[in-house]
């Protein structure tokens, strides 16, 4: 069986250790964890961890069983396979020597991204997008050089019935 | 009504039932200990907290109630920890209560401070540290609850000493009820029809089950079910005794040291109702092989049970009595055709099986650890509660000793704890202080908890211990004889104390045989006793525990006699 990627959305009990129990179960059984992501929800009682994963079919059904089985965990939801919107967020430091600064612009212009600090030496550009999107500039970044890069990993919700 | 965390905690203690607790005390929960010293219930000081946890282990399994263990911070709570794991594997319900430094040093390397909460986050169903007094109450009431209902397993619950001793005005917490845990006990019905579909054509069915049934006293169910459908039924480690070890149905148990028929069984059979079982890899071998012409049903009321280890036909979640109940239910309003007449070719295969190669050993001028316990059968009658430490004596009670009802088997499964079957006696003999109560133990496991014989003397408990003594680490030399060139490295155990002589020193009674004819006299004045006694055996050395599957084998490939 082949590993695909499936993201996770769980909604947990807003309490201290509840991440260690998620994280403590991925290591100790196994899993793997490419992205992962949290934050309270509008009900300060409950977060939402989203989870990217790499897995095949039976294991992403232990991953999600063994998830439900945490006292702390009050639903588990898989997006992959249905209709979701997923957003990742990037800042990426970039090298700005005065030749490739009006290059560097015009990426940020064509992927609507912004320029939230600029240096002597660097610019520190904004990109939301999705996987893709991501992908696409830092290919286009990398060759200009990239000095440092931090991701919030990815977030998503399902879209709701139109 | 103002009320201290000590006092609010014997309040709820009561209010749950608890009339025992095995413990240890220390810094941190003296306030405990004085408050639970104006209760009335029973405390069990044992020698070691390894000790406390194994018996309320044995307490629990052996009353069917949560055991409770009290210990105090830092090392008295790492000392539980193995058996805290080895409560979990197994499912049983247990509460720990450990103390813990004052809320405002957590975190500061305090003497006695550990992060139990961190440790035993893997090995526990759920833990909680206290934070506020005013959370105790509510928190007890869930850790009971979670412990033993869906599949029981430990909860533990840490208590730092402010959190004890700080005074607030009670207040009953409400009924507990946990958004996020519903655990299924009724199985889907559709599931059901599909199994009996499945039972009504299978050829050569089997049923195998486990502890599950046990812990959900499914066991007249499941009974009744072998018996309407003359299925016959194998069992495994943990499932021992929910199955007549006398019936005609009966496979014996199933596994790496299962019997040959069993292990053919499940090789050969066209269905396999699984009943509260995880499919352990000591029951199936190679996985891949594992019953290859099955369509398995599997029952149990932890999913993640079901096709962790091996693809499933049906799954049905829920618990093993009321699923079985219902499963009885429905069968009774289904023609069964003449069962007499469609088992006939399968149940003769399978007594063929048990005739050509029966659990075997000859008894000749050293003493086989198999017939001690073949003995200890006939003159306990089947019905004493037996524990065991674990390894080779551990498979020759559970080989030899055929339980005929549950709750009588008390072994480490799971996590194969050494050391487990003194407390553990300890803690069934509390529970049922009329039983006899028999811990099966091997000369090297024995001196793992040995400590717990001053505890037993202490309370005046009568336990029997049955030394089956070879002076060996049997089961790994085993293995060394078998897969290893018979390179024994760090098995020999000849340098143990001499156990009659320590079981005097502890004040109890101590008997030898070294001799065939000695194991009958020496078992009747040991049982009879009224004391606490261990018998020591000296056994045939190298005697090896078979069937035996090597670990990864398909389990229809045995290793036999």
């Amino acid at each position: 069986m082949t590993k695909q990627k499936h993201i996770l959305s769980i909604l947990v009990d807003n309490q201290p250790g509840v991440l260690s129990r998620i994280a403590g179960l991925f290591s100790g059984r196994g899993y793997n964890i490419e992205s992962l992501s949290v934050a309270e929800t509008i009900d300060p009682l409950v977060s939402r961890v989203t989870m990217v994963t790499m897995a095949d079919k039976p294991i992403v059904e232990q991953i999600m069983k063994q998830l439900h089985k945490l006292i702390n965990v009050i639903k588990v939801y898989e997006l992959t396979g249905s209709s979701y919107v997923q957003r990742e967020m990037a800042l990426i430091k970039v090298q700005a020597k005065p030749e490739y600064r009006a290059e560097i612009l015009r990426i940020v212009d064509i992927f609507r991204c912004k320029v939230v600090d600029v240096g002597r030496e660097h610019y520190t550009l904004e990109v939301t997008g999705d996987e893709g999107k991501m992908d696409a500039i830092l290919n286009l970044l990398k060759p200009i050089g990239i000095k440092e890069i931090a991701k919030t990993g990815i977030i998503a919700l399902f879209r709701e019935p139109k | 009504m103002k009320l201290t965390g000590a006092q609010i905690l014997m309040k709820m203690l009561k209010e749950e039932g608890v009339d025992t607790i095995f413990g240890f005390p220390g810094g941190v929960v003296i306030d405990i200990y004085d408050e639970l010293a104006k209760t009335d219930i029973r405390h069990i000081l044992v020698r070691h907290e390894q000790g406390a946890i194994h018996a309320a282990d044995g307490y629990a399994r052996a009353s069917g109630k949560v055991g409770v263990c009290l210990v105090t911070s830092g090392p008295g709570a790492t000392n539980t920890v193995t058996g805290i794991a080895s409560a979990y594997m197994d499912s049983i319900p247990v509460v720990i209560f450990t103390g813990q430094v004052p809320t405002q040093l957590i975190g500061n390397d305090a003497f006695q401070e550990v992060d139990i909460v961190g440790i035993t986050r893997p090995c526990t169903k759920h833990n909680y540290l206290v934070k506020h007094t005013e959370d105790l109450a509510r928190i007890v009431k869930e850790a009971f609850m979670i412990a033993a209902s869906g599949r029981p397993g430990p909860v533990l619950i840490d208590l730092p000493k402010d959190v004890s001793t700080t005074k607030i005005i009670y207040k009953a917490p409400k009924k507990v009820e946990l958004k996020s845990y519903k655990p299924t006990y009724s199985p889907n019905i559709k599931q059901l029809q599909r199994a009996i579909k499945l039972i009504k054509t299978a050829k050569k069915p089997i049923i195998f089950a486990g502890g599950g049934v046990v812990l959900s006293r499914g066991s007249k169910e499941l009974t009744e079910l072998a018996h309407k459908t003359q299925i016959p039924v194998t069992c495994s480690l943990m499932g021992l005794g929910v199955f007549p070890g006398t019936d005609p149905l009966w496979l014996g148990m199933i596994g790496m040291h299962g019997t040959y028929r069993a292990n053919m069984c499940s090789g050969d059979c066209d269905l396999m109702i699984a009943v509260g079982v995880r499919f352990d890899d000591r029951v199936t071998g190679k996985t891949d092989t594992f019953a290859p012409n099955a369509k398995i049903v599997h029952i149990d009321i932890d999913p993640t049970s079901i096709r962790k280890n091996i693809p499933v036909a049906v799954p049905v979640v829920g618990d093993c009595k009321v699923t079985l109940g219902l499963l009885n239910k429905l069968l009774d309003k289904e023609d069964l055709g003449d069962l007499k007449k469609k088992r006939k070719s399968w149940l003769h295969q399978i007594a063929k099986w048990k005739s050509t190669t029966p659990l075997a050993y000859k008894q000749k001028d050293i003493i086989k650890p198999q017939y001690v316990v073949e003995k200890l059968y006939e003159l306990t009658k089947g019905d004493a509660i037996i524990t065991t430490e674990v390894g080779q004596n551990q498979m020759w009670a559970a080989q030899y000793y055929h339980f005929n009802k549950p709750n009588h088997f008390i072994t480490s499964g799971g996590l194969g704890v050494m050391g487990f079957g003194l407390p553990a006696a300890i803690g069934a003999q509390i529970a049922c202080p009329k039983k006899l109560v028999v811990d099966i133990a091997g000369d090297g496991s024995i001196q793992m908890n040995i400590q717990e014989m001053a505890t037993a003397k202490q309370y005046g408990l009568p336990v029997k211990i049955v030394i089956l003594n070879n002076q060996y680490l049997g089961m790994v030399r085993q293995w060394q004889e078998l897969f290893y060139g018979k390179r024994y490295c760090s098995t020999g155990m000849e340098h143990a104390p001499d156990f009659v002589k320590l079981a005097e020193a502890y004040g109890a009674v101590g008997l030898r045989a070294t001799k065939p004819e000695e194991v009958e006299p020496v078992l009747i004045k040991g049982l009879s006793s009224p004391k606490t006694v261990i018998m020591d055996f000296a056994v045939e050395r190298e005697e090896c525990v078979y069937p035996m599957v090597p670990a990864g084998a398909p389990i229809t490939e045995m290793l036999l006699v």
